[in-house]
Formats: structure tokens, sequence, C-alpha cells
């Protein structure tokens, strides 16, 4: 079936399966491989996208869904595509980077924390990413991250 | 496998008469898990999230009405509902993790009838209705008439839960969720307890409701317990004395995430720790 929707800022139109899931959508028909793949069954959060601005899971979202939404994966947090946006550089100034496979999904439920609530508590910073879980950091260094990445865009005046 | 998307209710009974072994889902949170799986396969699915009519909430004199594809997030934010249903505030803001609360339900919760959802011991503490839609018409359950057993409701065929009806005056003083899992986020219940307490000022039970999670193959209330402790002090020595009763109501099973010995022993636990609810529990 036809579908059109909004991808990371551009709009996309596509002919796909209305079953085919979101994360093989993104990953193997548009060859966007930032958004990964874990358990396939929403509870790692590495295949976090946002929708609508809202984190949401690509593995557990169909094709037919896409229909008409505004999609923000990895590859669209940079407006420029170049440099890094405030918050994948405060991942990387914290160390909160190790494999990187659960990244992705951390920046973009970061990026919705920090829209909504631009200075928050390490407690509240935590319960945000309780969906998105890492296996090499321990979480310290990205909770930093997130912190310093809510000073670099109250600084700048920013939003994420 | 084609997915269909109706934006009113009329489309819905419409595709569904022309798909006749389609299987409805909103968030997908649980039936997109079964179909990774192989468990389900049907010839065609039609996703609810589309349809506007089943994601308000309105007030009908006493009673709130959710709409069944109200996601949780949305719930939990909802100034009527944190003022009148803490109880159900509470035991959302601990099931699955933020981007499941984003996409599920209070009507997937309800229709996955799983044993340890977490919206149900706080919809049953409630006394929710369900209300059940086909293409005829309405018609509405108590919830623990509407659940029948583990993964097993009393829904029609091409029918779904279109509401939540609960009462407004429920005349509770102090309520709580609790829920006891491998971890805090991300965890399925090893054991739940919602209870709703009318205190008197002199600390004495007026009226108690109290509802356990993955504690049997439904949820497990108790008339015997809830009289048991009315017009009685909120005292650690009356719960004491009720723990026998505890575990005697609570039938529950070995799972790959406890033993039924141990979901007996928490079940318990957490009865006991009700005696400082009226300095932790959210107040109702």
């Amino acid at each position: 079936m036809k579908i059109s929707f909004t991808l990371n800022g551009k709009p996309v139109s596509c002919d796909l399966p209305s079953n085919r899931r979101v994360v093989d959508v993104l990953r193997e028909d548009l060859g966007l491989m930032g958004t990964k793949e874990a358990c396939g069954t929403g509870e790692c959060g590495a295949c976090t996208i946002l929708v609508d601005g809202i984190p949401r899971l690509s593995c557990l979202m169909l094709a037919a869904q896409l229909e008409g939404r505004d999609v923000t994966t990895i590859e669209g947090l940079s407006k420029s595509g170049e440099t890094l946006h405030p918050i994948q550089q405060a991942f990387v100034e914290a160390g909160a980077v190790q494999c990187g496979f659960c990244t992705p999904g951390m920046v973009l439920a970061t990026t919705h924390l920090l829209s909504e609530n631009p200075r928050p508590t390490r407690e509240e910073i935590r319960e945000a990413l309780s969906g998105n879980i890492c296996r090499c950091t321990g979480y310290q260094k990205i909770v930093d991250a997130v912190e310093l990445a809510a000073e670099k865009l109250t600084e700048k005046g920013e939003t994420a | 496998m084609k997915v269909l998307l109706p934006e009113i209710l009329e489309m819905l009974w419409e595709v569904w008469e022309q798909n006749p072994g389609a299987e409805v889902y909103t968030g997908g949170t649980d039936l997109l898990v079964k179909l990774r799986e192989g468990v389900t396969w049907p010839p065609a699915l039609i996703c609810l999230e589309r349809i506007n009519a089943l994601r308000q909430i309105w007030e009908e004199e006493d009673t709130v009405v959710i709409g069944a594809g109200t996601p949780h997030t949305a719930l939990i934010r909802h100034p009527l509902i944190q003022v009148e249903f803490p109880v159900l505030v509470e035991a959302l803001k601990v099931l699955g993790s933020p981007p499941i609360r984003n996409m599920g339900t209070l009507g997937g919760n309800i229709a996955t009838a799983s044993p340890a959802g977490d919206s149900l011991p706080a919809l049953y503490v409630l006394n929710a209705e369900i209300v059940l839609t086909d293409a005829k018409g309405s018609r509405t359950l108590p919830i623990h008439e509407f659940i029948t057993g583990p993964g097993q409701t009393g829904l029609g065929p091409r029918e779904i839960i279109t509401g939540i009806r609960l009462k407004k005056t429920a005349p509770y003083t102090v309520s709580r969720y609790e829920k006891v899992g491998k971890r805090k986020a991300m965890a399925i219940a090893v054991a739940s307890l919602a209870t709703c307490l009318r205190l008197s000022p002199d600390g004495r039970i007026e009226s108690a409701r109290l509802a356990w999670g993955s504690a049997g193959p439904a949820i497990v209330t108790s008339p015997e317990i809830e009289t048991a402790m009315s017009g009685q002090p909120l005292t650690p020595e009356l719960l004491r004395g009720l723990i026998p009763a505890v575990e005697r109501e609570v039938s529950p099973i070995d799972d790959i995430r406890a033993t039924a010995v141990y979901r007996r022993k928490v079940a318990a636990n957490l009865f006991l720790r009700l005696s400082g609810i009226s300095e932790g529990g959210a107040s109702a």
C-alpha cells in the first residue's frame, strides 16, 4: 500500500506491505540503520523513534500506522546533518557511549524529556530513560550526559 | 496480512464485516509480540489508533468515562483522573516503560486480561464497569464478570471495549498500588496489591477495598478480608491476624518470574505493609 509520512523533516512516500514493521521499513527499505533492533518485543528501547514528537517503539508499529505521521530517527536529530546535535555531543563528552547500540534510543528519549522538562533532576532522567536498557555503561554516565545536554541547551536558549 | 485503520466506529464494523477473521489492536504492545512469536497470524489486522471517539475522557453525573483507546501516559497526566482515581494513576505509572505507556491503552490492558496486568487491581478496587460495543449496540459488565480467566474475557465476536466507567464518589481517604517485580521499570509483577481505604479521623477503617495481581488466575479480591477489616483500627496487629486469610485467598502459580510459594509470601507482605499507608500512600 502507498504510505506517505514525514521522515526527519522531509516528506516520504513509498509503497510498502501494510504489515511491515516500522523498524524494518526504516532499516531495510529506507537504509536508515541508526534505529537498532535488539529484543523485538518492546522491552529494550533500542528501536525508539519519535512519532509526532513522542517516543514509540518501531518494532511494535506497522507500516500502515506511519500514514500522515511526523517521524524523527537519530539520523534526523542534527539539523545540518553534519555537526552533532548538542544532546549527541553531550553523550560523547560525558563518556555515555560504549558499544553504542542503545545510544540512538537513549538520545531520542532524552530529546523528548528535555523538550518537556528542560532541567530535569537525576531521578526524572532515570524515570524518562527507564524504557531504554544499556548493558555497558551502568547508566551513571548516561545520566551525566543528559544533565550536560540540559546545561548546553539552556545556555544556548535552545529547546530539544 | 493487511492492516486497516478505520477512523470512525461505523467504518470499523464495515471493515470487520469484510475481513471476518481480523484481529483488532490499538497500541500493539501485546498483539505485535504475539505475531512475532507466531502465536497468532490472522488474515488481517485492524488498528483502532485513529478512532478519536475511543480516546475521549468525559463525565456523566457521578461517573467518569474513559475511552478504551486512551494511552496510559494520557491518563497519568489527566487532572480529573489524578484527582479522582489516584490508585489508577499509581498503577499506570509502573506499567511497562515510558514508550510502552505512550503506546499501550487502558482498553488493551483489560482485553489482554493478564493476571499481571497493572491496571487491573486498581480497576477492581474502583469497581470499574466495562462498556462493550458491537455493530448492534453496547452493553456494560462489571470488570470481575468481564475477565473470566488468564487471557480470557467475555468479549463477543466482532465486539470491542469502547469505554471504562468509574464512579467518582468512591468514599476513600487513602489508596496505594504497590508492585514487586525483578526490577523497577520494564518488569512484570511477581505480585501486586491495590488498596483503597476509608479511614476515620481516629484511624479506624470504615471501609476497605483490596485487589491482588499475579496472585491467581484472575485478580484476587476478598470480601471476607474486607469485612474483617471494617470497623477495626488500622494496626500491624490487625493485618498480621489476617495473614492466614490472605494466604488462603490467593492461588498463585509457579512460572518463569517466581514460585507460587514466594508469590504467596509477597502477597501477604504487601498486605502487612498497609500499616504505613496513611504516611506513604497517595491520598485519595
